[in-house]
């Protein structure tokens, strides 16, 4: 994805050549220290946009300084775990010199001011939200700090260059005198925005770079923490949708006699989704739901089974197909060879199921319709709501709950979840709270694309790869959605084949080669996107290579990456504190290496694997992550070990299958996350650097599976090539 | 009318008597800390303790907790353990998306109350039952093994019990 955006960031940067455009605007509210500007900063990298003209902005963008000197700060990305209420106010904090413990956090509204500094719409993914904010947000906190000392000096009569801001206060050096910044706050926010900000050096950071304690943490263990499903609006019903059991089927008749009869029972309404219940909660929603009799018109979807699917994929592997990376001439290259292996991947659709099932509150009036949701999309969910409702985008707003999980799946394209809640809110006209049973939300599509992969490699007689061509089949998320435009070139989806074609390895002849079919499953991306499968394939197959070439795994990829690879550090580190190559293991254990860059970080992991009754166990976990200059290390190693969890969750036990176009899993019981009694221990280290700051959402999922595959190829001699691997005997 | 005694008081609801517990909490009360997450007992986000005991709300027909102590989430902090199992668990950071987390809780809760010095296996039999998608199943075993040594616990009178 970020390949692809980046390039697509720059093409815009370079059309308008604006450069730095601070649109302010400066207004006192509620006795506050406001500040609302948009900052379009190029920061070097991916994040350089710049602003749309004639934007409105809220009057209250990012700060608001209380008389009692509590500091709220205004957060335009969506908590769903990833630790945005902690890490982004810290941005903020520590150039406002902010008392930290006066700091609380508040979800933004939509508005174009709380746009994504390089997507150009408020979203929260890519594991983007800090390197998207890392010089906005510090932006935004020293323009405070400098109206706060402004406004002190004008008090005193004194020279600014004589005070400084320390602890939400001003002081003034020579007098000893001092202003809280909440005494400040009236005046500060009568002054203009400072043309010229001067950003802190590293060295002097306060906050950043140091463990911090989240700040969701206290009301997410007492149960005050609302998430969507939390919301209760007074005469608000409880709607479940019986929707299609194939996907793209249409309701033909449906009788709802009995349904009707159950005690709390609105109504019953067709839907363009299915058949709605609206009942005065979900237990009566969800009996009446049981009682509907529906025809289903189920289209060509009824024909999609997972055995055929996967047999027409693997065909498709052995046909050309779009060029996604050529280097070289692959067929020189193999003739050369000195040894060439090949292989095929299966890789299963899979669900995000997010612990929290989907749901939507909309309340709808002739004239506003207000929406609570957890979502990572509130623009595209924004507009889609206001078309739908036929409404002005100025009568539609989004209040973002906490996302009891998001994983990608709050973040839907076509805005699946949002649109139908609006169209169910139409139809019953009453406050409604849609909500997915797990069953729903299992099958519900919009799932991580199944992909099926052929590689052929072949290398020279000192070991190293000379030839390497990789075929990837699988649906593109981005097909037929507002993203495609950008998104898709010369027929390559760039996040098809990301971490494919982008292969950090010196093989001098490389061909990469895409198939995107079609059908009536909808995908989307799903924690870490084309990686989660990229990764599993590239690095079991350079895996095989090491050993094909007689060499040590770790070993040979240094041999393999270039001298000035950022994915050395990584990998040198995890080895060493895993103790690769010294360290005795129990008997019956071995280890599994594979590094992977995605969201430009660089994350190495060696996991520890025996087999326990012929089931693969995982005990331990090293990894080491080179994600930039840290914000929150703590927030780091969190991200680092849920990546882990979610990406051993789906080698080990996921898998979305179908059966005449119906999704055979429904709950937690057949499909699977990791539980407790399955962790591993998991070990984080952070390559020091002085980098620009890079994602850490995503990036700890990538590497798990092949390093258990790669481990489990040591103990049984056996390659895992198909996920999950719990589907393998190893008797 | 069903009665109900929850975090120590007395409410009568209007519900049919085979409603899950889970969704009369919710729904006819807002105590919407107990969260839905599978409704097959299958999670354990909607742990809540049935005289002191963790059960799936999501399972448990209300007519069964009549007559009966509920506490749910937000009558934890009532008791000194399950203050002090908050304290443990502000301290380790444990929640990411945090949804999952008041049936982690509740579910440690009513280990420690039987065993304020659990082995490693008896927490990992206890907790097997709740999922987190989140991957903070570490934080919470050290969440756990940090109760019975927190000085909130000692320091508040009749201790775990």
């Amino acid at each position: 994805m970020k390949t692809q955006m980046e390039n697509q960031m720059e093409n815009m940067a370079a059309q308008n050549p604006s450069r730095r455009k601070f649109l302010k605007e400066s207004t006192a509210l509620m006795g506050g220290l406001v500040i609302g500007f948009y900052l379009p900063i190029k920061s070097g990298r991916a994040y350089a946009a710049d602003a749309p003209p004639k934007l409105v902005y809220p009057p209250n963008a990012f700060i608001r300084i209380a008389a009692d000197d509590s500091i709220t700060i205004v957060v335009n990305k969506s908590e769903m775990g990833q630790g945005v209420y902690t890490s982004l106010p810290m941005l903020i904090a520590e150039e406002l010199e902010a008392d930290w413990s006066r700091i609380r956090v508040e979800s933004a509204p939509v508005a174009a001011v709380y746009n994504h500094t390089g997507f150009g719409m408020q979203m929260t993914g890519g594991s983007s939200s800090i390197p998207s904010s890392w010089e906005q947000l510090r932006q935004v906190g020293a323009s405070g700090r400098i109206l706060l000392i402004r406004a002190a000096a004008q008090q005193w009569g004194v020279p600014e260059g004589e005070c400084h801001a320390e602890n939400s206060q001003v002081i003034h050096a020579g007098s000893g005198k001092k202003l809280s910044y909440g005494k400040l706050a009236d005046a500060a926010a009568k002054l203009p925005l400072p043309d010229n900000v001067a950003l802190k050096s590293p060295k002097d950071f306060k906050l950043i770079g140091k463990a911090t304690k989240r700040l969701d943490t206290p009301a997410k263990i007492n149960g005050s923490a609302q998430f969507g499903l939390d919301v209760y609006l007074p005469g608000m019903l409880t709607v479940l949708i019986a929707r299609s059991p194939v996907f793209g089927g249409k309701v033909k008749r449906f009788d709802a006699t009995e349904a009707r009869k159950l005690p709390g029972v609105q109504g019953v309404y067709q839907v363009p989704t299915g058949i709605a219940v609206a009942a005065s909660g979900f237990w009566p929603a969800k009996t009446a739901r049981d009682l509907l009799e529906i025809e289903w018109d189920e289209g060509p979807g009824a024909a999609l089974s997972t055995p055929k699917m996967r047999a027409e994929y693997l065909e498709l592997a052995k046909q050309p197909g779009a060029i996604a990376r050529k280097d070289g001439d692959t067929v020189q290259g193999f003739k050369a060879a000195h040894k060439s292996i090949s292989a095929e991947y299966e890789i299963p659709y899979l669900a995000h199921a997010a612990m929290e099932p989907l749901n939507v509150v909309v309340d709808l009036k002739p004239d506003h319709c207000s929406i609570w949701t957890g979502t990572q999309m509130q623009t595209m969910d924004h507009a889609m709501a206001a078309k739908t409702a036929g409404l002005k985008p100025e009568q539609v707003e989004i209040h973002t709950t906490f996302l009891g999980g998001g994983f990608g799946r709050r973040a839907n394209p076509r805005s699946d979840f949002v649109v139908e809640a609006v169209q169910v809110a139409m139809a019953v006209a009453q406050p409604v709270k849609v909500v997915w049973t797990r069953e729903d939300d299992t099958r519900g599509g919009n799932y991580r694309p199944m992909w099926s992969d052929h590689i052929e490699a072949g290398i020279a007689k000192d070991g190293k790869p000379l030839a390497w061509k990789h075929t990837l089949v699988g649906q593109s998320i981005v097909a037929d959605t507002s993203f495609e435009a950008f998104m898709t070139h010369n027929g390559v989806d760039a996040t098809s084949v990301e971490g494919a074609a982008t292969l950090p390895y010196v093989i001098p002849n490389l061909q990469v080669e895409l198939h995107s079919p079609k059908n009536a499953v909808p995908v989307q991306w799903w924690r870490s996107v084309g990686h989660s499968h990229t990764a599993f394939v590239v690095e079991t197959m350079i895996d095989e290579l090491a050993h094909l070439a007689g060499k040590d795994p770790v070993a040979y990829r240094l041999g393999i990456l270039p001298a000035d690879s950022r994915y050395r550090g990584v990998l040198q580190l995890a080895a060493k504190n895993a103790g690769w190559g010294k360290k005795k293991l129990p008997a019956g254990h071995a280890y599994g290496v594979a590094v992977h860059k995605s969201f430009d970080s660089y994350v190495a992991e060696i996991a520890e694997v025996s087999l326990e009754n012929g089931k693969i166990r995982v005990h331990r976990v090293v990894a080491a992550v080179d994600c930039g200059m840290v914000i929150n290390p703590d927030g780091v190693r969190q991200q680092i070990e849920g990546g882990i969890v979610y990406g051993l969750s789906a080698a080990l036990h996921g898998a979305i299958t179908l059966e005449n176009g119906r999704v055979m899993q429904s709950n937690f019981h057949d499909y699977a996350p990791l539980r407790f009694s399955e962790m591993p221990r998991v070990e984080v280290d952070i390559v020091a650097s002085g980098e620009l700051p890079t994602g850490i959402g995503e990036p700890g999922t990538p590497p798990i599976a092949p390093a258990v595959a790669n481990a489990v190829f040591t103990l049984t001699g056996k390659r895992l090539r198909r996920m999950p691997f719990d589907q393998e005997s190893f008797a | 009318m069903i009665s109900l005694i929850i975090n120590g008081k007395t409410t009568k609801v209007d519900a049919d008597p085979n409603t899950p517990l889970l969704w009369v909490l919710r729904d006819h009360l807002q105590l919407t800390g107990t969260k839905y997450g599978c409704g097959i007992a299958q999670c354990g986000a909607c742990t809540v303790h049935l005289d002191g005991r963790a059960v799936r709300s999501c399972v448990t027909p209300v007519s069964m907790a009549s007559g009966k102590q509920v506490t749910t989430i937000e009558g934890l902090a009532e008791t000194a353990l399950g203050k002090t199992v908050q304290a443990a668990w502000q301290e380790v950071d444990v929640p990411q998306c945090g949804y999952c987390q008041s049936g982690q809780i509740m579910a440690a809760t009513a280990l420690l109350k039987e065993n304020l010095h659990p082995s490693e296996s008896e927490i990992t039999a206890a907790m097997d039952g709740i999922l987190c998608r989140c991957g903070t199943y570490n934080r919470i075993r050290a969440a756990i093994q940090k109760v019975a040594k927190h000085p909130l616990l000692a320091e508040q009178s009749g201790g775990a019990k």
